[in-house]
């Protein structure tokens, strides 16, 4: 995102503040390259927060919590400022890829927005920031994709993915709980309707907001290949070739975990885990440099070779 | 004046909060005051008699009873001291026991004070009070009941066979209601159809019962014996008396459109009959699935049809009558399954509801199964109950028992069969309930105690696997079923929120009718004349609905055997030389009881006395005060705000 001024020429529409957050800077690169790009094709500029800082990573349900929320809210006051500087389209809202950001975010946002006293002790405690005045709102970009529409995402579409039968799978991150949930949290929807605006054979399966384990996959990596071994396989016999996503964790869980699926049972077929974004670029006949799949750890280019789309 | 307080212990409810003898001594600083008494409980027989006695005695003119809840014991001291020769209007009640001792057990000195301004606040009204007279209504032996199931049939009956003349309307082809499409029922395992045919038979052959079917209430206007009623009938297009059922339309007629006597597991013709013990016993024309109505293109029915009972061009028919008393016994709706997305209910093929499980228990015994019911079948409890996601926090109370009934009706046909009941609590609380469950356990149902989290269709052999913790043993299970049945929960129907609307009537929290008390008027309304039973009223098993249609009937026989009724003197009425004919309180009425009408020179308001129900919204929307209520007006009601501020009237 540092060429900024590269692409200025290209847009026909918002310029939206956009936080990477950690993941995507390092083992999710794939995502925001893929993210960057496709968002450019539909004529939104995500536009990076200047010194963001971590969102928080996990949203506290400790009692005495607000110490907290204070990394989160210091992002919000970057997105105040950018629009007062005329960065970005008005709104005062911020847009995130990672779903784990999202929540974090959206739920400090929601917390502490419901008590001005909260929303001082924050500020004084920042008494170097400007204030933050309670009024920018998180969104998730598929929220975005929603709002421009599924009618723009198609016409957007330069070769479909006819063929490709892909299973989406939400996570809890962007469902749960009820107020920070982009979607109905017992039937999703979103990811499905972008999937069909790219052209793909969507396979909705009941395991597609089944947990994925979550940070348990640091410590105990058989809980967690036990799901996905599930998760995977259920789309498999459902008909489906692939997973979309938009969770960098359960990503990981489901594309790097294959390894110790494919240990514990020999019959296992891997199958390629996707950033819905990846598929966007793919569809939106972006330059396919920006796919990165060096980061997937199940190869997606036989797959995607077989249903000829890929370049070379 | 000559006032008597009586200060009631209420058997230690009161007295062991509020401090008895602090209040009487205050009592009896108060002007007017002639006596102040106490006893444990004023309403008891000897209670009463000292009031009697004491207004005989001393000369009592005016009384305060300081204890309950006028709405719990207002109508009995009115009646003591009616019984002394006075007016039963010029007694109050001071309530300080809901709004005093209950609320406030914690807090005994504040409860004491409180107490004395509620009694000072009684004893400045009652100074005020003047006699009212009651008047008396004709009333005849008219009944309008609402819907045909199991509830309304019970009490036409009763009715009709008290020589009560009903009118029975019911909105679908024949009557029977829900309990027609059960196979068995809990806990005596009779079935269904074979106790409800007899009932649903003597309808029509009681010369008292005036049947309805495939008809709807279209408009109520009028009060307690004098309900003018009209009924939408819409067309049948086979004339009943004519069709004998041969079932030679059927034979012909070419649309195929799913079933809803088997919760559309079964398909059915555009002409057919509601079901096989359906009253009326004759077909019915769907005018929305028949292919040749709406222009008149197929006339195969018509033409096999040899005593020519069919009638393409029957209208809908406006029916208006007039009754005396209404019995509202509307029912119910299932819990609609979809709603709880969890449970992936509607694409999953061997996911059903309970409903549809009775219908396939019915063909199974009939030898005619419609579907194989697997080897493993799960029941999941209190789906749509007690679920505050689903908006029910109620709980259904049927779908335990009938869980119970239809898991061992199923292990019983095949003992080989492996049946589950994931339940939430068992709540097996009814007469012989608790006897039924443990036989049901000895035929060897597993019972689980644990909500299902989730269920999965497996793509390919399309069995279901149900999540579930069981949280006596705390093990997670993960099981797979050949067929899952959802014990959807009762909801109130679209007809009993019609009629609601129509009717004026009150929602409990769950939407059901509310009564006018839950313990001593079960099954009345706070409208006069209305009563209420069934399911409409809450959810409830069959028992339980025909002892409560026999309580409606009885209440609405009480009321109108007489031949007249009291009308109670609580009414607004209005000062004609304030009123100024704005019509405000025409449009606030809830009752429809007051309208503007010309006198000499000005439109003023004028107040039904019958419908009114006293309610107060106009004498409180009222700009110019000209309305006013009975025992409530203005000069009463700041006598009671001068005492309530602890100042005495100026």
């Amino acid at each position: 995102m540092s060429d900024a001024k590269d692409f200025a020429f290209t847009l026909t529409g918002l310029r939206i503040p956009y936080f990477p957050g950690c993941t995507l800077k390092t083992t999710a690169q794939n995502f925001e390259s893929s993210a960057v790009a496709a968002a450019r094709a539909l004529g939104i500029e995500l536009v990076e927060l200047p010194r963001w800082n971590c969102c928080g990573t996990v949203f506290s349900l400790a009692a005495d919590d607000l110490i907290h929320h204070v990394a989160s809210i210091r992002n919000l006051i970057r997105v105040q400022e950018m629009n007062r500087q005329g960065l970005v389209d008005g709104e005062n809202r911020m847009v995130t890829l990672c779903s784990m950001c999202y929540n974090t975010m959206k739920r400090a946002n929601l917390r502490v927005r419901q008590n001005a006293e909260d929303i001082k002790k924050i500020n004084d405690l920042m008494y170097r920031e400007e204030d933050y005045q309670g009024n920018v709102r998180v969104i998730h970009f598929l929220e975005l994709l929603r709002e421009i529409g599924m009618g723009k995402v198609k016409r957007a579409v330069k070769k479909d993915l006819a063929g490709l039968k892909v299973a989406p799978y939400y996570g809890c991150m962007i469902l749960r709980p009820k107020e920070a949930s982009i979607d109905d949290p017992e039937a999703p929807t979103v990811l499905g309707e972008v999937l069909r605006a790219l052209g793909t054979d969507v396979v909705v399966t009941p395991y597609n907001k089944v947990c994925c384990g979550s940070y348990q996959t640091v410590h105990d990596k058989d809980a967690v290949a036990g799901l996905a071994y599930d998760i995977l396989g259920h789309a498999r016999k459902s008909g489906a070739e692939a997973i979309a996503t938009t969770c960098p964790l359960c990503a990981f869980n489901l594309d790097n975990r294959q390894k110790e699926v494919a240990e514990k049972h020999p019959d296992f077929e891997h199958m390629p885990v996707f950033y819905i974004t990846q598929l966007m670029a793919l569809a939106f006949g972006v330059d396919q440099g920006v796919l990165r799949f060096d980061q997937n750890y199940v190869d997606p280019v036989p797959l995607l070779k077989k249903h000829s789309l890929l370049d070379k | 004046m000559k006032i008597g307080v009586y200060v009631c212990h209420c058997g230690g409810n009161i007295s062991e909060v509020v401090n008895i003898k602090e209040v009487m001594a205050f009592a009896e600083k108060q002007g007017d005051v002639v006596m102040v008494k106490d006893h444990a409980h004023v309403c008891s027989d000897v209670g009463r008699n000292m009031v009697i006695e004491d207004i005989k005695v001393q000369g009592l003119d005016k009384v305060v009873v300081a204890a309950c809840s006028p709405q719990f014991h207002g109508k009995t001291f009115m009646a003591t001291v009616d019984k002394a020769g006075l007016n039963p209007y010029v007694m109050e009640m001071a309530n300080i026991r809901e709004q005093c001792s209950w609320p406030h057990y914690s807090l005994p000195e504040m409860a004491t004070q409180k107490a004395k301004d509620i009694i000072h606040m009684a004893i400045a009204k009652v100074r005020l009070d003047e006699p009212l007279a009651r008047k008396t209504s004709p009333i005849g032996k008219r009944v309008l009941v609402v819907g045909a199931g199991i509830a309304g049939i019970q009490a036409a009956l009763d009715l009709g066979d008290a020589e009560f003349k009903v009118y029975l309307v019911e909105k679908e082809a024949s009557i029977g209601g829900k309990m027609v499409k059960l196979a068995r029922t809990f806990p005596t395992e009779d079935c269904a159809a074979c106790i409800l045919s007899p009932k649903m038979a003597d309808v029509p052959a009681n010369s008292n019962i005036e049947l309805m079917t495939n008809a709807e209430i279209e408009e109520v206007k009028g009060y307690l014996g004098n309900y003018d009623i009209t009924v939408l009938k819409r067309p049948r297009y086979v004339d009943i008396d004519k069709c004998t059922a041969c079932n030679d339309c059927t034979d012909v007629c070419p649309v195929v459109v799913p079933n809803e006597h088997d919760e559309g597991l079964t398909s059915r013709k555009a002409i057919y009959i509601a079901n096989p013990i359906a009253v009326p016993h004759a077909y019915i024309l769907d005018d929305k699935s028949c292919l040749g109505l709406f222009p008149l293109a197929c006339t195969k029915c018509f033409d096999a049809c040899e005593p020519g009972a069919i009638n393409y061009d029957e209208k809908p028919q406006r029916l208006h009558f007039t009754v005396d008393t209404i019995i509202v016994a509307t029912g119910y709706d299932i819990f609609d399954a979809r709603e709880k997305k969890v449970y992936n209910f509607g694409p999953a093929e061997n996911i059903i509801t309970a409903l549809d499980m009775e219908r396939m228990i019915v063909h199974e015994a009939e030898g005619s199964p419609i579907r194989d019911i697997g080897k493993r079948i799960a029941f999941i409890q209190c789906v749509g109950s007690r679920d505050e996601q689903a908006g029910n926090e109620y709980c259904s109370r049927i779908c335990c028992m009938y869980a119970t009934k239809l898991s061992q009706l199923m292990k019983r046909a095949d003992p080989k069969r492996d049946v589950y009941v994931f339940y939430t609590d068992l709540r097996a609380y009814g007469k012989g309930f608790e006897e039924y469950y443990k036989r049901a356990a000895n035929t060897g149902v597993k019972f689980v105690r644990g909500r299902v989290a989730e269920l999965f269709e497996d793509p390919v052999t399309k069995k279901v696997l149900l999540k579930a913790e069981d949280t006596l043993s705390r093990q997670i299970i993960e099981s797979e079923f050949d067929l899952v049945v959802l014990s959807v929960g009762m909801q109130p129907g679209e007809g009993t929120k019609k009629i609601a609307d129509q009717l004026h009537l009150i929602k409990s929290p769950g939407g059901f009718l509310q009564e006018a008390h839950p313990k001593f008027r079960p099954v009345d309304t706070l409208t006069d004349g209305v009563f209420i039973c069934g399911c409409a009223q809450g959810p409830k098993d069959i028992p339980d609905t025909v002892a409560q249609a026999s309580a409606a009937a009885a209440r609405a026989i009480r009321l109108m055997n007489k031949g007249e009724y009291e009308v109670d003197p609580i009414t607004a009425i209005v000062d004609e030389d304030l009123c100024c004919g704005c019509g405000t309180c025409v449009s606030v009425c809830p009752y429809d009881a007051i309208k503007t009408e010309m006198r000499a020179d000005k439109r003023v308001a004028k107040v039904n006395e019958i419908l009114c129900q006293g309610c107060g919204s106009c004498s409180a929307a009222c700009p110019s005060g000209a309305s006013q209520q009975h025992w409530f007006r203005t000069h009463q009601l700041r006598a009671m705000i001068t005492a309530a501020l602890g100042q005495e009237e100026s």
